[in-house]
């Protein structure tokens, strides 16, 4: 192909099996500026600045022989953070090996897998940790070391996993925004299997498209990706430490795509040493195409989070209703623009976001993004976020 | 006269199933039964091609002549009675090369489409209902780049008439879903071939909403005819869209197997 080139120089990865010549390079990725500015005084200490700059960059090596059933993907990623050096971080996305045969796959190596259907939570998915300085929607993640196979059959696709290896969730640090009033001491953090972060997780998955159905069901034994966050003073400071248990989850995603009608339901039943419990994800969204006679389509998402625990939950959606309005443009500069919220039924505390993005000539993408948060009881743990509302401008190049 | 012409191309031809012999003797045969066989007889001419890989520039324009590009790539496979599979890659814009469509088309009913994004590494199964959309930003939309069956339309034939490629048919085709962005299409059929040379797109209110030319048609394992570029006027916006293709390459062995949610992750 006349937009990908050819490497012909000798690559490190290159196997003895094949010549050079057989080997297909490219780089591709991403830098990013972003500025983030706040609207409020900060409530904690450490927090007293009203603007923050950040950049990024992410490229992507890639490497196929074979005719490509071999290939490598390097995926290293490095922010620089002016104010929170908690998120100034680095981290290897991908770095892994996949042969592709007839009906299988096998990858091995640091990896990144999603599995869910809905938009305002991501219940299900679990495969990975995530990098919680990147993205306050928990969408970012790290890379994860595994080995994976995966199997297509008539009746579905097998995906089994062995994870060797754990990767801690980031958290802002003393100087970072969007954080709890204790500060998350992550040299800290405390397991409850001995062999702490070595420890081998295992996953099973089953996924398969019927009719107007997209199903999935897994099963996934090993460390909790999701700490518990436990109060502890050290040398005369209070701050949390993430606690990791070990957990049993069974978890199941289903989506039925109905004309303009998308139904979405995601459960987990989650057992650990201290508890067993249920939670679900679930709710509807319909779409309005080429409204008032434009190209513009209209979103309206519906959503709600419940979580057996109620209010001991560990997860921020445990009786929360979530609306949202997505407009995609269809244009050129492939414009989208969504707008939401989030209303906690037990607190009354509210959320709302925007996230607009947009192409600007070929290689540029400006995005938009907008937190607000209001609680009124300062019993609810989003109190911490009530000063936190951010509105935050990213400029990415893409190469 | 328009009788005696379909039934001398009948016999000229010589590749129609029986039952279609029978029904182009049928001496009263209407204007609609005309246009259903020409489009029947284009259908049939390309059927067997199998599988087929492809790649396709997509240069859009707007009224100020200025141009941007988005590069794909494609991965078709035919499929015995019902429409055809297809995996498209995004190459560029930058923003969303690896993005990925995985589309299992059928002559009735929603099609099954799942979209790959790559940044979150997730799979989105997307509702096919929105049919007249346009397809990334261009002059064309979904529909206008889904496979051609027989069922998604009813027919009319018009007139013959000369035209770039000789003789042709001119038949007007009525999208049978509510959902098409048409109410009619009127279709260039060049007579010895039954290859497409222009589409005219009428819109909801039946005004003419948009033309495409295809150009250089070349011949590929000596039946299946297919265009280097294919030209697309908006009349009522005045913005272009052209479709240059390349690398044309039919039978390389694709299978049911190279088309589903793995494939559609990996596909890059």
């Amino acid at each position: 192909m006349a937009f990908r080139h050819m490497a012909l120089a000798a690559l490190a990865i290159t196997p003895v099996t094949a010549s050079a010549e057989d080997v297909f390079f490219e780089v591709s990725g991403k830098v990013a500026g972003q500025l983030q500015g706040f609207t409020e005084d900060a409530q904690f200490a450490g927090q007293d600045y009203d603007t923050n700059l950040s950049f990024s960059i992410e490229p992507e090596f890639y490497w196929e022989w074979n005719d490509g059933e071999d290939s490598v993907v390097f995926e290293p990623f490095y922010r620089y953070d002016e104010q929170d050096s908690e998120r100034t971080h680095g981290d290897i996305r991908e770095l892994n090996w996949l042969r592709v045969g007839d009906g299988w796959e096998f990858r091995a190596g640091l990896g990144k897998v999603f599995w869910g259907v809905t938009e305002f939570q991501h219940l299900t998915d679990i495969i990975n940790q995530t990098d919680g300085v990147e993205s306050f929607d928990g969408e970012e993640k790290l890379g994860q070391p595994m080995l994976n196979l995966s199997l297509v059959y008539d009746w579905g696709i097998i995906d089994a996993f062995i994870l060797p290896g754990f990767r801690e969730r980031t958290f802002a640090g003393q100087d970072g925004r969007l954080r709890s009033g204790l500060v998350v001491n992550t040299d800290a953090a405390e397991y409850e299997s001995s062999a702490e972060d070595k420890h081998v997780d295992l996953a099973l998955r089953w996924s398969h498209s019927v009719d107007v159905f997209d199903l999935g069901v897994y099963w996934f034994r090993g460390t909790n990706r999701e700490p518990l966050l436990q109060t502890r003073t050290l040398g005369g400071k209070t701050e949390l430490v993430p606690v990791y248990q070990q957990i049993d989850q069974l978890g199941f995603d289903g989506q039925a795509t109905v004309d303009s009608w998308l139904w979405k339901v995601e459960t987990i039943v989650r057992d650990s040493e201290d508890d067993r419990y249920a939670a679900l994800q679930g709710g509807v969204e319909y779409t309005f195409y080429g409204i008032s006679e434009t190209n513009t389509d209209l979103g309206l998402l519906l959503e709600y989070g419940w979580d057996e625990r109620g209010k001991d939950a560990t997860s921020a959606a445990q009786n929360d209703i979530f609306v949202g309005t997505r407009f995609t443009l269809n244009d050129e500069a492939s414009t989208e623009v969504l707008l939401g919220g989030g209303i906690d039924a037990d607190y009354g505390s509210r959320s709302f976001f925007v996230e607009a993005s947009r192409r600007v000539g070929e290689d540029w993408k400006v995005s938009l993004d907008g937190r607000f948060f209001s609680t009124d009881k300062a019993s609810d743990p989003a109190v911490a976020l009530a000063e936190d509302d951010r509105i935050q401008l990213t400029v990415e190049r893409y190469f | 006269m328009q009788v005696t012409k379909s039934f001398n191309f009948v016999l000229g031809a010589g590749l129609l199933a029986s039952g279609m012999l029978m029904s182009s003797l049928t001496l009263a045969q209407t204007a609609e039964e005309r246009g259903l066989e020409i489009s029947q007889e284009a259908k049939q001419r390309d059927l067997g091609w199998g599988d087929m890989k492809a790649e396709m520039l997509m240069v859009l324009r707007n009224k100020q002549g200025e141009e941007s590009v988005r590069e794909i790539r494609i991965k078709n496979l035919e499929q015995e009675n019902d429409g055809d599979k297809s995996l498209t890659v995004f190459d560029k814009p930058r923003d969303v090369k690896g993005t990925a469509f995985l589309s299992f088309s059928h002559p009735v009913g929603a099609d099954d489409q799942w979209l790959y994004l790559p940044a979150l590494k997730r799979v989105k199964r997307i509702a096919s209902r929105n049919k007249s959309g346009p397809f990334m930003g261009s002059e064309f939309a979904f529909e206008d780049l889904s496979s051609f069956e027989i069922e998604k339309y009813t027919y009319k034939y018009l007139r013959d008439e000369a035209c770039g490629l000789g003789q042709c048919f001119v038949v007007e085709q009525y999208p049978v879903d509510k959902n098409s962005g048409y109410t009619r299409r009127v279709v260039w059929l060049d007579q010895a071939e039954y290859r497409t040379e222009k589409v005219e797109f009428y819109d909801r209110k039946d005004s003419l909403l948009k033309t495409l030319t295809f150009d250089g048609y070349q011949q590929y394992l000596g039946q299946y005819w297919r265009a280097d570029v294919q030209t697309m006027i908006n009349h009522q916006n005045g913005k272009g869209t052209d479709l240059q293709w390349s690398g044309y390459t039919f039978r390389t062995g694709l299978k049911d197997s190279d088309f589903n949610k793995n494939t559609l992750k990996r596909a890059r």
